[in-house]
């Protein structure tokens, strides 16, 4: 057992600062650390940027072009890049689908779309929850049915995060409806170019248009688009959803979360004094800041076990249930340490125009950052269905 | 000790339901949400005819009602049907102020409120104010030529929409002292009062206040030269209730929504309402919801007493808990489609939460507890 880090941990955190220092846009920054929508350049900007150094897919091995971190090295650059407010590395292409090319793809399809995602050619998107399939996701109804080369998809997807961006998406479809639920179900690429692909955005309870939904009618997608073998798909997609985990636990979020809360303590006013004097107040904030020391070193240990490049099993439940509780927790705070600045809509719409009377705790993000973070305990399989898993493994078998 | 509503608000709060549930849908309210003015005119008028604003006043001041129960009936309705324009800005808040301090031909004023023909908006909070009451450091300096008002106001709910805003200002005293607060009458359209208006997270717009060099007769102050301080606790305290009303109405609806969709939406082959694990949530919710009711009835119940502010103070800061843990247990059991801008349940949940960051949220008021309790 020793918790210090080794001389390469430590250079390499030093290279990881200096690279933050010199090469992150402090306008991007900026908007980062105020809880501001990036542009979609902006976003690409920053992984064209990771990309020259070698940095951008951090957990591919180095034979794809990866920089094959340990599980200690991501943490570390997840903890700097968090500090210094840079953008976070968009995950669906990166650490999402390539992962499952990489294990059940062919090799023409890894070469094909490898290469695409490092050099930002493609932006994917994700396919995988239906208006009737959320936690029950094995119930998805979006249909493909083979017509000579092609498949016809018929369907529609949602919850689509930044699907407006994207040029790709990967698909769980139906190819099969006389098995179990989750046999049928077949994992497919489709170039959102394709006729029948329609991309209608839903705003979300603080306003942006972050999420999507995607129609697909009629959409035919080539045969050579179907990863691995037909009706397979569910295994790729639990693959995907245990590499989604790897960096489940946010802890670098939690740790920016803490930090822009920490400085609004202090200097939101409470009675005449900073708010972070106040005994109630930094109670609460104390009270955040040990879970997500413990939290840190759970995830560390977790994913060192599990070893590097590899995804944990049912802790990655326990790190997703743990992480996001703290991190709303720490919004929840950011919200109440404001005061009455939380109720304006945005803090956009303070400083728009001429701009002569700045809202002095920049607190319309807060109250966003609030709203929009609810769905961290829903998305990427509802907290209520981690905690499922958690109990089958635990019980399972005894009851 | 009887807990029944007496007939009069019996009826009132029938006939509210009863008109809301008729003209205020989903529909209506994004219109009203998306609308610059931030409420709809024609809103205002039928409730005013229907006699809501009336029965925040007591008779004296041209109303037929004004106590805590008459301030509870009607809000837990508005809140209930999640009906966005400002009764408790314009009536509560402001007019309650005008009420208690106005002179003669300020009461007047009153009257035009009573009839739905008037908006007055409170402009008291300050940018470093956050909940602190008597943290004020607009000047009011008075000389030959009227009085001058200079600072800023913070989050002025409904200023735009509003004919006159009060403003507190200082004309005696330190900073945090309630010596030496004074409460004046200034028509919007003053010159040097300068609005920056925007709309709210959970409903209707405010604005930033500037005065820069805002001049005004000795006529437009409210009551005593630096005695405000009285009538600014006392309409925090009604307004208080009224929220906690509004808050309970809300999370009314938030609690139905929640179990109509959980019997409603099917995943694993069956309605999530039939999975244990959601069921005991659900009673939680209801059992918070009892309590949340009952913290309200000891606020307003009080609200004429001598144990009034500990009493608003142990049920704001109930309210500010359950309505944080009602508002989160809402979206959660709904899952996606309550985080979506334009399903019900996402405008309530804000309106929920949003009620907590008004007169002081549950910290604040926990706090105020315990120091008055050790008074």
């Amino acid at each position: 057992m020793d918790l210090s880090y080794t001389e390469q941990e430590l250079a390499f955190r030093e290279d990881v600062r200096d690279f933050l220092a010199e090469h992150l846009d402090p306008q991007v920054s900026q908007k980062v650390r105020t809880g501001r929508e990036l542009t979609k350049a902006e976003m690409e900007g920053w992984h064209a940027t990771l990309h020259a150094r070698g940095w951008l897919a951090q957990n591919w091995p180095k034979s794809h072009g990866g920089a094959e971190w340990t599980a200690v090295q991501r943490f570390i650059y997840e903890e700097e890049a968090a500090r210094a407010s840079a953008p976070r590395i968009v995950p669906f292409g990166l650490s999402m689908l390539a992962p499952v090319l990489m294990e059940f793809g062919s090799k023409e399809q890894q070469d094909r779309w490898l290469p695409r995602i490092l050099s930002g050619e493609d932006w994917w998107c994700q396919g995988y929850s239906e208006p009737g399939a959320g936690s029950d996701l094995a119930s998805l109804k979006t249909r493909a049915v083979r017509d000579g080369d092609h498949y016809v998809v018929n369907g529609q997807k949602t919850w689509t995060t930044l699907g407006q961006f994207a040029n790709m998406i990967f698909c769980l479809v139906r190819t099969d409806t006389e098995c179990k639920p989750q046999e049928g179900i077949s994992f497919l690429l489709i170039d959102m170019d394709t006729p029948g692909v329609e991309v209608r955005p839903i705003v979300l309870l603080d306003g942006t248009p972050e999420v999507n939904e995607v129609w697909l009618t009629d959409v035919r997608v080539p045969v050579e688009n179907l990863v691995g073998e037909e009706n397979k798909g569910w295994t790729y997609a639990k693959y995907l959803l245990t590499h989604e985990r790897t960096n489940i636990a946010g802890v670098g979020f939690c740790q920016a979360g803490l930090d822009a809360l920490k400085r609004l303590a202090r200097t939101a006013n409470h009675n005449g004094r900073p708010l972070s004097e106040n005994p109630l107040f930094a109670a609460r904030i104390a009270q955040v800041e040990i879970e997500l020391m413990a939290l840190a070193t759970s995830n560390l240990r977790i994913l060192a076990a599990a070893g590097a490049g590899r995804a944990p099993g049912v802790e990655a439940s326990m790190l997703k249930v743990k992480g996001t509780d703290i991190r709303q927790a720490i919004n929840d705070l950011a919200r109440r340490a404001v005061g009455p600045y939380a109720m304006p809509f945005a803090s956009e719409d303070v400083e728009g125009s001429n701009a002569p009377l700045p809202d002095p705790l920049n607190a319309g993000a807060v109250t966003k950052a609030y709203l929009n973070n609810r769905k961290i305990s829903i998305f990427g399989g509802a907290n209520e269905v981690q905690k499922n898993i958690i109990a089958k493994t635990a019980l399972g078998g005894r009851g | 000790m009887n807990f029944d509503l007496s007939d009069e608000r019996q009826m009132l709060s029938d006939t509210l339901r009863r008109f809301l549930a008729d003209k205020y849908s989903s529909t209506l309210r994004n219109e009203v949400l998306s609308d610059p003015a931030g409420l709809s005119r024609e809103i205002w008028s039928q409730l005013a005819e229907l006699g809501v604003i009336g029965a925040l006043f007591d008779e004296a001041q041209g109303g037929f009602g004004g106590a805590g129960g008459d301030i509870a009936v009607v809000f837990e309705e508005l809140g209930r049907a999640g009906v966005v324009e400002p009764v408790l800005d314009t009536a509560v808040l402001a007019g309650g102020i005008i009420a208690d301090l106005g002179n003669a031909d300020q009461q007047a004023l009153v009257e035009q409120i009573i009839a739905g023909e008037l908006h007055v908006a409170l402009a008291h909070g300050e940018p470093e104010a956050r909940y602190d009451l008597p943290y004020v450091t607009c000047r009011a300096a008075e000389d030959a030529e009227g009085i001058r008002l200079e600072g800023r106001k913070a989050v002025v709910v409904n200023a735009e929409a509003s004919e006159y805003l009060i403003v507190s200002a200082r004309e005696a005293g330190g900073l945090r002292d309630w010596e030496g607060i004074s409460l004046f009458l200034v028509p919007r359209d003053t010159a040097g009062l300068v609005l920056q208006g925007y709309a709210l997270a959970s409903r209707g717009r405010a604005a930033e206040v500037v005065l820069d060099g805002v001049t005004l007769t000795p006529e437009m102050r409210l009551g005593t030269a630096g005695q405000g301080g009285d009538a600014l606790t006392k309409a925090m305290a009604r307004s208080a209730v009224a929220q906690m009303a509004e808050t309970l109405g809300a999370m009314h609806t938030a609690c139905e929504m929640t179990q109509d969709y959980l019997m409603t939406r099917r995943q694993f082959g069956k309605p999530l309402g039939s999975f244990q694990a959601l069921q005991h949530r659900v009673a939680e919710m209801l059992i918070e919801m009892e309590q949340a009711r009952s913290a309200t009835i000891n606020a307003l119940g009080h609200l004429d007493g001598p144990d009034r502010d500990r009493q608003i103070s142990a049920a704001k800061a109930l309210m500010g808990q359950i309505g944080k843990r009602i508002a989160e247990e809402s979206i959660q059991m709904h899952g996606g489609i309550a985080m979506t801008q334009e399903y019900d349940l996402a405008h309530f949940a804000k309106r929920i939460i949003m009620g907590d960051h008004r007169f002081g949220d549950s910290d604040y008021h926990l706090e105020r507890f315990i120091d008055l309790s050790a008074a």
